[in-house]
């Protein structure tokens, strides 16, 4: 390979990486803003950097608007002691968070957000690696994220982290099944393809010349399968029963602080900004937008990375209208919710699209 | 006693799957997001503070900025946790309002100890001490925070005087009846 090429390939990882942190650091922020509105408050709306909140008008929108809190914040997380309980057990305590942290991010790479036309004119996707099982891999790899809860929980060394990181192996093994189950029959419809972009590809198309092919109109229980086992896969309430504050404290993370817990805080956010961006993929057709055709050139190719990004923020939304508008279930509910529920129906809703394509496919 | 049986109907399936619950919180909440906020930003907007509010007791002065007390010390004698102390002094004889004859020479309130119950100003003959609007004190100290009788005139501020008695005493007194 070279040279230049291996440094073009590095610009584009870092690129995309410090887009998925600062989006990181500005869900966290869209998530106290969120709760705020909904509770009828105001949310974070004091801090200000010197310069540029004191433009007359549009310094104070975006300092009450709480723009500059994230970096506040994440300056709080990286100044703040850093005490370490005598309790824990130190090596594995350090661990965790990373192990939580990495394949959050390590996701992103499989994960195409845009495409391009390429000279021979075909159609590419923008993706730092497009695997050909990259949805294979972002299940492995995610679900790997357990176990720095789990390790976190442990390694603690205290009552109420171990019973968080007991809570979430129970819940993610309940869950990763349904949620791989609910996925089959997508890779069914698009012919067996593990690979996101052909995925994303296959619903460009109107079906009848008006319908467009977004997989969510054809298999509307596959989305909602996929979508409730993803709010159990990223700890989201209602199913947060790894950190349910009100009777875990914090949960696995109770014994963090400072950095190690930003770790995990931005880790979570990373995780559930990946997931939005799996399932639109998968269900809401990717970059596509019904009806319209993407213009090829650099346009097109904006154009195609902004509504990915909209699709995905307008799902990370969801996620947060969800959290501040439902309770916690309840440790047996979401035990029962997971395997009397989800897995039955996932498995029916398997059998069903599997004979319904055998039968497209005899005429 | 008669007992009523509440009938329990079995849930639907819809509501089994509590999706039409989940949609309708979700309505909900998705109109609350766009409702005014109902707090307020507390130090730099203040609430209405309803009238007869009990505040911190302060002293007030009446219109011709005459100190109104005249320690009888009858709100020291009726304050049930025993915030103040009022140490009594004369008014000089030179002064337009000698015929007064007596006025604090100090007075404490130890808002510590005072339960803003109200009696001293309920008890107070001369409508000189009210619990205003003030609603919260702060202090570095204990010492601090025992108000002395500055402050609380500072605190209280002048008020509106309905009777001005003792003009009219004076007036009275001007015109040959003493014992008005
Ligand atoms: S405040 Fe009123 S009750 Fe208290 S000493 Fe003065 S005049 Fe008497
Ligand atoms: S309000 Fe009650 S407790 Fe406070 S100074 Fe007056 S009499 Fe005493």
């Amino acid at each position: 390979m070279e040279w230049n090429e291996l440094l073009l390939i590095v610009f584009k990882a870092l690129l995309v990486l410090s887009v998925v942190m600062s989006l990181a650091a500005y869900a966290v922020l869209a998530e106290r803003k969120v709760a705020a509105w909904v509770q009828g408050r105001v949310g974070p709306n004091r801090t200000q950097i010197p310069l540029l909140g004191g433009i007359p008008i549009i310094g104070t929108f975006l300092t009450r608007l709480g723009v500059f809190q994230p970096a506040a914040d994440g300056l709080k997380f990286l100044f703040k002691e850093e005490p370490t309980p005598g309790h824990v057990n130190k090596f594995y305590y350090l661990l965790a968070p990373m192990i939580a942290f990495i394949p959050a991010m390590t996701t992103m790479t499989v994960l195409p957000f845009g495409q391009y036309v390429n000279e021979a004119g075909e159609v590419q996707p923008l993706v730092l690696a497009n695997l050909d099982i990259g949805i294979l891999f972002i299940l492995a790899v995610s679900s790997l994220g357990v176990y720095g809860i789990v390790l976190g929980g442990w390694a603690s060394n205290s009552k109420f982290p171990f019973l968080g990181g007991i809570r979430a192996s129970a819940q993610m093994i309940s869950y990763e099944l349904s949620l791989g189950l609910s996925l089959l029959p997508v890779f069914l419809w698009f012919g067996g393809s593990l690979n996101l972009f052909n995925i994303v590809q296959g619903q460009t198309d109107l079906l009848f010349g008006f319908l467009p092919q977004w997989t969510i109109l054809f298999q509307p229980l596959s989305a909602l399968i996929f979508l409730v086992a993803l709010f159990a896969e990223t700890n989201r309430l209602p199913f947060d029963m790894p950190e349910s504050e009100t009777d875990l404290v914090a949960g696995y993370n109770t014994e963090y602080g400072a950095f190690k817990f930003g770790l995990y805080f931005v880790g979570e956010y990373t995780h559930i900004i990946i997931g939005s961006g799996v399932f639109v993929a998968l269900f809401l057709g990717g970059w596509n937008l019904p009806w319209v055709t993407l213009p090829a050139g650099l346009f097109g190719t904006v154009l195609s990375v902004l509504i990915f990004v909209i699709k995905m923020l307008a799902l990370v939304f969801v996620f947060m209208w969800v959290r501040w508008t439902l309770p916690r279930f309840r440790y047996d509910q979401v035990m029962t919710l997971g395997w009397r529920w989800l897995l039955p129906l996932a498995v029916a809703n398997l059998v069903f699209y599997a004979i319904i394509i055998a039968v497209i496919e005899q005429f | 006693m008669a007992t009523k049986v509440l009938e329990r109907k079995p849930l639907s399936l819809a509501e089994q799957t509590y999706l039409p619950q989940i949609l309708g919180g979700m309505k909900i909440t998705l109109r609350n997001m766009f409702k005014p906020p109902v707090t307020l930003e507390y130090p730099d907007e203040r609430p209405d503070i309803p009238e007869g509010y009990r505040g911190v007791p302060t002293l007030v002065k009446d219109p011709n900025g005459r100190e109104k007390c005249v320690s009888c010390q009858l709100c020291e004698f009726v304050c049930p946790p025993r915030a103040i102390r009022i140490t009594p002094g004369e008014i000089d004889a030179e002064s337009d309002t000698a015929h007064v004859e007596k006025a604090p020479k100090e007075f404490e309130i130890n808002m510590l100890r005072c339960i803003y119950c109200g009696f001293c100003q309920e008890v107070c003959p001369e409508e000189a001490i009210f619990l205003q609007d003030i609603f919260s004190l702060s202090g570095y100290s204990r010492e601090e925070l025992v108000y002395q009788k500055d402050k609380l005139y500072e605190l209280g501020g002048t008020l509106p005087d309905q009777h001005y008695k003792w003009d009219r005493k004076r007036e009275a007194e001007l015109a040959g009846n003493p014992h008005h």
